[in-house]
């Protein structure tokens, strides 16, 4: 007998927080009028200042239909730029509860003028709220920071501090020195103060380092890994420059850098800070001990082992209430809430990953 | 773990670097003036990664006398080579020559050593065997230094670091592994940076913990640019030893490639089956350090199985790098046949002449005339 298949509706399933939303201008002129004269003109004239060869893609040419999902591209504009698309094929049938918008491009760290930076990162925040929050109120913004000069980010943050429509601050860890470097500090400072976590999303553009100790890889395929060991020495430097001493309510986010390094990460710093601490006075525990009380980590692009239960074993090495659930919408590879994980996670497991974790982290009502 | 049974192999064992001017009889008279007169042989070749002093540069009862630590041979069997029953140790000679911008000065100190290792260390203690120098930055140069020593079979491998110019498995790089297939010589990756580029991809890290932390992103790098570059294809019999790297990373490494794959084949079209298989019949890590939580032997025999394969894990003491306390070396809990397997089968798999050298230290009247 064939039974016709059933999709379930919104309201049977679990509703879920998704923490990986790309949004997108339908055109770039829509940044305009978030823009002073000034820097308007800048922009049309000049553009962005990027440290990279090619100034309309990166140098790593990617691979699906430039890294988006077909099927989500709207009539007019990139995928992520439709915000009734996104909510009749995203928001409403993977029952998002709340969205993280995470806002890549421009201003966050890859302009090298930083006055610059400082106005583009000012007007993509109003545009997010207007475009996206404003008419969506399952969606929240990140607030993007010139983190590259420690002043106007600090400033930027402050602005947004009483708006609870920013839930995060989006920090690349391509950042032109490790994130756990002094010059940083002020940031760390001011999410401490305003109870944001910092978000750490992967990056497509370079702050001014090779992606890997060795120089530049050649195929997209490594530039796309490069992801997961620059999140790794970034989550290093955090851990063993003292960061979570120093600010002990920091929390941090790290999203779409993979996950199943981090106990691995956790085991080798723990061993080599253990031989070499006479070099970190500033560190009181093991690197371990900061990493579990400090970090989450986003599930997409999920790792998938040949026996699925590996997976299983690792997110209880990181611990279940320290994974969230995202799936990179309208990105390529997607990960869909339903067919994440290929073992049966319980109940409880579920409910965390998918939305209580993140209700945690945000102090999501 | 203590060893349990006899005939270990060591594959990464650290005499100490010939001083320069114990190098000197080995260099021409050309080379030789150039490093007298200009005084670069009065100063040290140390690389930056190990800082002498620094604990993990020596186990401190490894620190003995007035000597440094494996400089000299007596110690080096002493403390290496009879309390672990090994058969054959591999020398590493981490030597600070790989880091000069002067192709020509690094060549000459390169095959100074080599020849160095020859007659100090290979021909006076027959266990010993050892990995080539080469200017890895110059591969016309680093396939003339393979051609020249490689008929010297006590030469098992060719050594290179983590970081350095370039990602290795970078075309440029390929006559080194058409030589090294060639004359049946694995490809050694050491940790170790000659600080091209920052270790970090957001630049320079303030603490040497986090370099050496970093280390194990440098190796997945190098690990990924061989794969995606295709080298394995190219010369299948190649072996790829990675030394001092850790090896708890590696079944991240290998679900997210095999993953990721999928995706990206078409940019990679010589990748023609999952990159999980190629990596673990390719690829060979050794033992220490031994990245694990102390004391919780659940979690690295579950690693272990999360690999996916015996047939990776290479002996190592790292000597006389302080990773492992005693001669606890081995990790508890693991089965007689994985401990045969790390110890004694999977090196002489993966460096073929282990065994030819397996018929000389038995017939040790012919050692000489066999080897050279």
């Amino acid at each position: 007998m064939n039974i016709p298949v059933r999709h379930a509706t919104a309201a049977t399933k679990l509703a879920i927080v998704d923490c990986d939303i790309h949004p997108a201008f339908r055109k770039p002129s829509d940044l305009y009028p978030f823009l002073p004269a000034q820097w308007r003109e800048h922009m049309i004239t000049f553009g962005e200042h990027l440290r990279q060869g090619l100034s309309g893609q990166i140098a790593w040419p990617r691979m699906s239909a430039s890294g988006l999902r077909v099927d989500a591209f709207p009539e007019e504009g990139p995928p992520g730029s439709d915000l009734e698309l996104m909510r009749r094929q995203h928001l409403d049938p993977n029952g998002v509860e709340v969205g993280m918008l995470m806002q890549l491009s421009k201003g966050g760290m890859e302009e090298r003028n930083l006055e610059f930076a400082a106005a583009l990162s000012h007007a993509i925040n109003e545009w997010q709220l207007e475009t996206f929050v404003k008419p969506e109120p399952r969606l929240r913004a990140g607030i993007v920071v010139p983190q590259e000069d420690a002043a106007f980010a600090v400033k930027e943050i402050e602005h947004r501090a009483t708006d609870p429509s920013f839930s995060q601050i989006i920090i690349s860890p391509r950042s032109s020195d490790p994130l756990g470097h002094r010059r940083y500090w002020p940031i760390f400072e001011a999410a401490q103060r305003c109870k944001r976590p910092i978000a750490l999303h992967v990056q497509g553009f370079s702050g001014g380092h090779a992606s890997t100790g060795s120089g530049w890889p050649t195929y997209y395929m490594q530039e796309h890994y490069a992801a997961a060991t620059g999140m790794q020495t970034t989550l290093t430097s955090l851990v063993l420059e003292g960061v979570f001493e120093r600010f002990p309510g920091l929390k941090v986010a790290l999203i779409e850098g993979g996950f199943t390094w981090a106990p691995a990460l956790c085991w080798r710093m723990d061993k080599h800070w253990e031989r070499m601490r006479a070099e970190t006075p500033q560190l009181k525990r093991p690197p371990s001990d900061y990493v579990r009380e400090h970090c989450w980590f986003t599930t997409q692009p999920v790792e998938e082992p040949d026996d699925p239960q590996h997976l299983a074993e690792v997110i209880a090495w990181i611990g279940w209430d320290r994974v969230m659930f995202s799936t990179d919408y309208p990105h390529w590879d997607f990960d869909h809430p339903q067919h994440v994980f290929k073992f049966q996670p319980t109940e409880e497991q579920k409910r965390k990953v998918f939305r209580d974790n993140a209700k945690a982290l945000y102090g999501l009502p | 773990m203590k060893v349990p049974i006899k005939g270990a192999v060591d594959c990464d064992l650290h005499p100490a670097p010939p001083t320069m001017e114990a190098l000197l009889p080995y260099l021409d008279e050309y080379w030789r003036d150039q490093l007298v007169d200009r005084h670069i042989a009065r100063y040290s070749f140390n690389l930056t990664s190990y800082p002498p002093n620094s604990p993990l540069s020596a186990r401190p009862d490894w620190r003995q006398g007035s000597g440094l630590p494996g400089g000299d041979l007596d110690m080096i069997r002493r403390q290496a080579l009879d309390p672990f029953g090994s058969r054959f140790a591999i020398c590493n000679v981490l030597h600070g020559a790989a880091a000069l911008f002067n192709e020509d000065m690094a060549m000459a100190l390169c095959s100074a050593i080599n020849d160095w290792v020859a007659k100090e260390l290979l021909d006076r203690e027959p266990r010993l065997r050892a990995s080539i120098l080469v200017p890895a930055h110059n591969p016309e140069r680093a396939v003339a230094e393979i051609e020249r020593v490689a008929a010297d079979r006590r030469f098992v491998q060719v050594l290179m670091f983590a970081m350095g110019d370039t990602l290795l498995g970078r075309r440029p790089c390929w006559p080194i592994y058409a030589a090294a297939e060639k004359h049946g010589l694995a490809i050694g990756i050491h940790a170790g940076s000659t600080y091209r580029h920052a270790p970090m991809a957001s630049g320079w890290s303030a603490h040497r913990v986090e370099d050496y932390v970093a280390q194990s992103a440098a190796f997945e790098s190098q690990l990924l640019s061989f794969l995606a570059e295709g080298v394995f294809q190219q010369f299948p019999s190649l072996r790829l030893v990675l030394s001092e790297s850790g090896f708890t990373w590696l079944p991240s490494l290998l679900w997210r490639t095999s993953k990721s794959w999928r995706g990206m084949r078409a940019e990679v079209p010589w990748i023609d089956r999952s990159p999980g298989e190629i990596i673990r019949e390719h690829v060979r890590v050794t033992l220490q350090p031994v990245d694990s939580p102390p004391g919780d032997t659940t979690a690295l025999l579950r690693t272990l199985e999360h690999i996916g394969s015996d047939r990776m894990l290479l002996f190592s003491t790292d000597y006389p790098h302080w990773q492992f306390d005693g001669d606890a070396v081995l990790p508890d809990g693991l089965s007689g046949e994985t401990v045969q397997r790390i110890l004694i089968d999977n090196p002489l798999e993966t460096y073929p002449r282990l065994q030819d050298g397996a018929q000389i230290s038995d017939n040790a009247a012919s050692n000489k005339e066999a080897v050279r």
